[in-house]
C-alpha cells in the first residue's frame, strides 16, 4: 500500500492540512469570543460582587480590555500560541498546567468509551448486516436504537444504582481509590462504569452505520462474482466486503470522538472523574472565563486534530480519494 | 402522499414512535386533568414515598412532592422547549443553507465556512461555550443548541438547492424569467420541505437530550422552575434510599427522545423514494 500513489497521497496530506488552518482560526475567534460576548465588564463578573473598583480596574487593565478588540484578540491569541493560557482567579493558578493535568483524565475516559464502542458496535453491526431481517439483525437493532435514546446522565446514574449501590461490584465515583489504590488495574477498576456509560450510545450508532455500509457493499456486483466464484462467505466478508466498509465506519467513529468528548463533560460529572468536563462547569459556574477558554480549545483542537486524522485514513483506505 | 402513510404504517417501530410522542405530548397538555397535585406542593411528612403509594402513584421526591405531578409539569418544559430549540434551529439553518445555496460565490463561502468552524466543536462542548458566554439559563440554553444544530439543515438544504437548481424544470421556470426570489419560494422550497421535516424529526431528541443534559448540570432551567434534566440532578443524593426519583425522570427522556426517533426514523424511510 505504501508506495502505491504515494505523490498523491502527499499532495493530499498537505491540502487537507492547510484546510484545517482556517478552521483552526474560526476556533480561536469562537474560543476567544466566550469571554467578550458575556453582557458586562468581564473584569468585574471574573471578580465577583465582594471586588472594590481599584481591583476591577487593575484587572481590566492586566487582561487589556481598554484596547479595541481587533488587538485584544491578536495579543491573545500570540500568548495562546506561546502556550501562556492565562490565569484562574479562584484557583490562584496558571490555566495550562491545569488543564493538561485534567485533559489526561478526559483522554483516558474518551478512550476508554471509544474501545467499547468500537469492541460493541463493530461486531454488533456486521453480524446485523450479514444475517440481514434474522432475529439476530432485528434484535441488534433494536437494542441500537434503544442505546442512542439512552441519555448518558441516567444511564450513568443507573448503573450506579445497579453495579456500585445495590450489587457493590463496581466503585461509583473518581479515577482511583482513595487509600491504597493509585495504579494501573485501580485505574481500570474505576473506568469501567464511565466508559460503558459513555460508550454506549455511541456503540448503538456505530453498529447502525456499520450495517447499514456492509449491507450497500454486500449488494455490489464485485460481491456477487466472489460468490459466484465459489469464495466461502467468511472469505467474501473478510477479504472483499469489510476492506471496502472501513470507510464509512470510519467516518462515523470520527464523529463518535466528537459525541464522546462532549458527552465526556456530562459523564464526568455523574462518576465525578477529574476530567475537563467536570472542571468546565464549575468554571463556568465562576465565571472563571480563562478556566472555560483553555479547556474548551484544548477539546476542540483535539477534535480538529481526529478529524484530520480520519480524512487522512481515509485516504490510506481509498485511494480515490486522493485524486479528487 | 397516501403512498408515504402507507410506508408509514408498515413500520411497526414508527408507529410506536408516533404513539409514545403522542403519549407524551396528550400528558403535557393534559397535566393538571391528569393529577390533582400541584407540581410545587411540598408535603414533609411523606419525603421519598415509593411508587403505588396511595394517593401517590409513582411516589414522592424528597420534599414529599407528588413525582406524577412534577413529571408531567416537567414534560411540559422539555418538550416545549425542545422543540422551539429544533424549530429555531430549523429556521436559521434553513435559511443559512438556502443564503449558501441560491447567493453562490463569496456568500456560500463564508457560510460554510462558518459552518465548518461551528462543526469543529463536539456537539455538546459548543453549546457549554456558548452557555459560558451568555450565562446559564432556560433561554440561553435554547438559544445555545439551536446554534449548535445549525450546521445540520444548512448542510441539508444547501445540497438541496444545489441539487434543485440543476433540474431541467427550474432551468425551464428560469427561461421563462422567474425572478431568482420566485425560484427559492415556489421550487427549491417546497423541495426542501421533505428533507427539512425529516431532519426535525431526527433531530427533536438530540435536542431534547441536550437540553435535558444543561439543566442536569445546573446550566439550562433554573430554580424554581423544573425540567426533566433539573429532577434527575436534584434526586442524585436521594439515589440511596429512593432510586424511583432519579429513574423516573430519566426514563422520561429516554422514551421522548425514543419515540422521537422511531418516528423519525420511519418518517425518513418513507419520505425518501430511494429506499423503497
Amino acid at each position: 500500500m505504501a508506495a502505491v500513489g504515494g505523490g498523491g497521497l502527499q499532495g493530499y496530506i498537505v491540502r487537507r492540512l492547510l484546510l484545517a488552518v482556517p478552521v483552526l482560526f474560526g476556533v480561536s475567534l469562537l474560543v476567544f469570543a466566550v469571554m467578550h460576548l458575556a453582557p458586562g465588564d468581564p473584569a468585574a463578573i471574573m471578580l465577583g460582587a465582594q471586588a472594590t473598583r481599584e481591583d476591577v480596574a487593575r484587572l481590566h487593565r492586566e487582561l487589556g480590555l481598554d484596547r479595541p478588540l481587533p488587538v485584544q484578540y491578536a495579543r491573545w491569541l500570540g500568548r495562546v500560541l506561546q502556550g501562556d493560557l492565562g490565569r484562574s482567579i479562584p484557583l490562584g493558578r496558571e490555566v495550562l498546567p491545569e488543564v493538561l493535568t485534567r485533559f489526561k483524565a478526559t483522554l483516558i475516559l474518551t478512550g476508554g468509551a471509544l474501545l467499547v464502542a468500537v469492541a460493541i458496535g463493530v461486531p454488533a453491526g456486521i453480524v446485523s448486516a450479514t444475517r440481514q431481517y434474522s432475529w439476530l439483525d432485528r434484535l441488534s437493532m433494536a437494542i441500537a436504537v434503544t442505546g442512542v435514546s439512552l441519555p448518558v446522565f441516567w444511564t450513568g446514574i443507573m448503573l450506579i444504582i445497579v453495579f456500585a449501590l445495590t450489587l457493590r461490584w463496581l466503585p461509583s465515583a473518581g479515577m482511583y481509590a482513595p487509600y491504597g489504590g493509585g495504579d494501573f488495574a485501580d485505574l481500570v477498576w474505576h473506568l469501567v462504569l464511565p466508559a460503558v456509560t459513555l460508550g454506549t450510545a455511541s456503540a448503538a450508532a456505530l453498529a447502525r452505520m456499520t450495517r447499514s455500509s456492509v449491507l450497500e457493499i454486500v449488494r455490489q456486483d464485485f460481491v456477487r462474482s466472489a460468490r459466484a466464484k465459489g469464495l466461502a462467505e467468511r472469505a467474501v466478508v473478510g477479504r472483499h466486503v469489510l476492506k471496502n466498509a472501513v470507510n464509512p465506519v470510519v467516518t462515523v467513529l470520527g464523529i463518535q470522538v466528537g459525541t464522546l468528548l462532549g458527552g465526556a463533560i456530562l459523564t464526568e460529572t455523574v462518576f465525578s472523574w477529574p476530567g475537563l468536563g467536570s472542571m468546565m462547569v464549575r468554571a463556568i459556574q465562576a465565571r472563571d472565563y480563562p478556566l472555560v477558554q483553555g479547556g474548551v480549545l484544548l477539546i476542540a483542537t483535539t477534535f480538529v486534530c481526529v478529524n484530520l486524522l480520519v480524512d487522512l485514513l481515509y485516504a490510506v483506505f481509498d485511494p480515490r480519494i486522493r485524486y479528487e | 402522499m397516501s403512498d408515504v402513510v402507507r410506508m408509514f404504517r408498515r413500520s411497526s417501530a414508527a408507529v410506536l414512535g408516533l404513539g409514545l410522542v403522542a403519549m407524551l405530548a396528550l400528558g403535557a397538555l393534559l397535566a393538571p386533568l391528569l393529577t390533582g397535585h400541584d407540581p410545587n406542593e411540598v408535603d414533609t411528612t411523606r419525603r421519598l414515598a415509593r411508587p403505588l403509594t396511595p394517593g401517590h402513584p409513582l411516589g414522592t421526591d424528597e420534599f414529599g412532592r407528588d413525582m406524577t405531578a412534577r413529571l408531567l409539569h416537567g414534560a411540559r418544559i422539555s418538550l416545549a422547549v425542545g422543540l422551539a430549540a429544533t424549530a429555531l434551529a430549523a429556521l436559521a439553518g434553513s435559511l443559512c443553507g438556502l443564503a449558501a445555496g441560491l447567493g453562490g460565490g463569496w456568500i456560500d463561502h463564508a457560510i460554510m465556512r462558518s459552518i465548518d468552524t461551528l462543526m469543529a466543536f463536539p456537539y455538546f462542548l459548543l453549546a457549554i461555550a456558548i452557555i459560558a458566554a451568555l450565562g446559564p439559563g432556560l433561554i440561553n440554553g435554547m438559544i445555545a443548541v439551536a446554534i449548535v444544530n445549525i450546521p445540520f439543515y444548512g448542510r441539508i438544504v444547501r445540497g438541496t438547492v444545489l441539487a434543485v437548481r440543476e433540474t431541467e424544470y427550474v432551468q425551464a421556470a428560469r427561461a421563462l424569467g422567474i425572478t431568482e426570489l420566485g425560484l427559492a419560494l415556489r421550487h427549491v422550497l417546497r423541495n426542501c420541505l421533505a428533507p427539512i421535516i425529516v431532519a426535525v424529526t431526527l433531530n427533536v431528541g438530540g435536542m431534547i437530550t441536550a437540553l435535558a443534559g444543561l439543566s442536569f448540570l445546573g446550566l439550562g432551567v433554573q430554580p424554581p422552575v423544573s425540567d426533566w434534566g433539573s429532577m434527575l440532578a436534584s434526586s442524585r443524593q436521594y439515589i440511596n434510599v429512593a432510586p424511583h426519583v432519579a429513574a423516573l425522570p430519566g426514563l422520561a427522556i429516554f422514551l421522548a427522545v425514543l419515540g422521537f426517533n422511531l418516528l423519525g426514523d420511519g418518517l425518513r424511510d418513507a419520505l425518501d423514494p430511494r429506499l423503497r
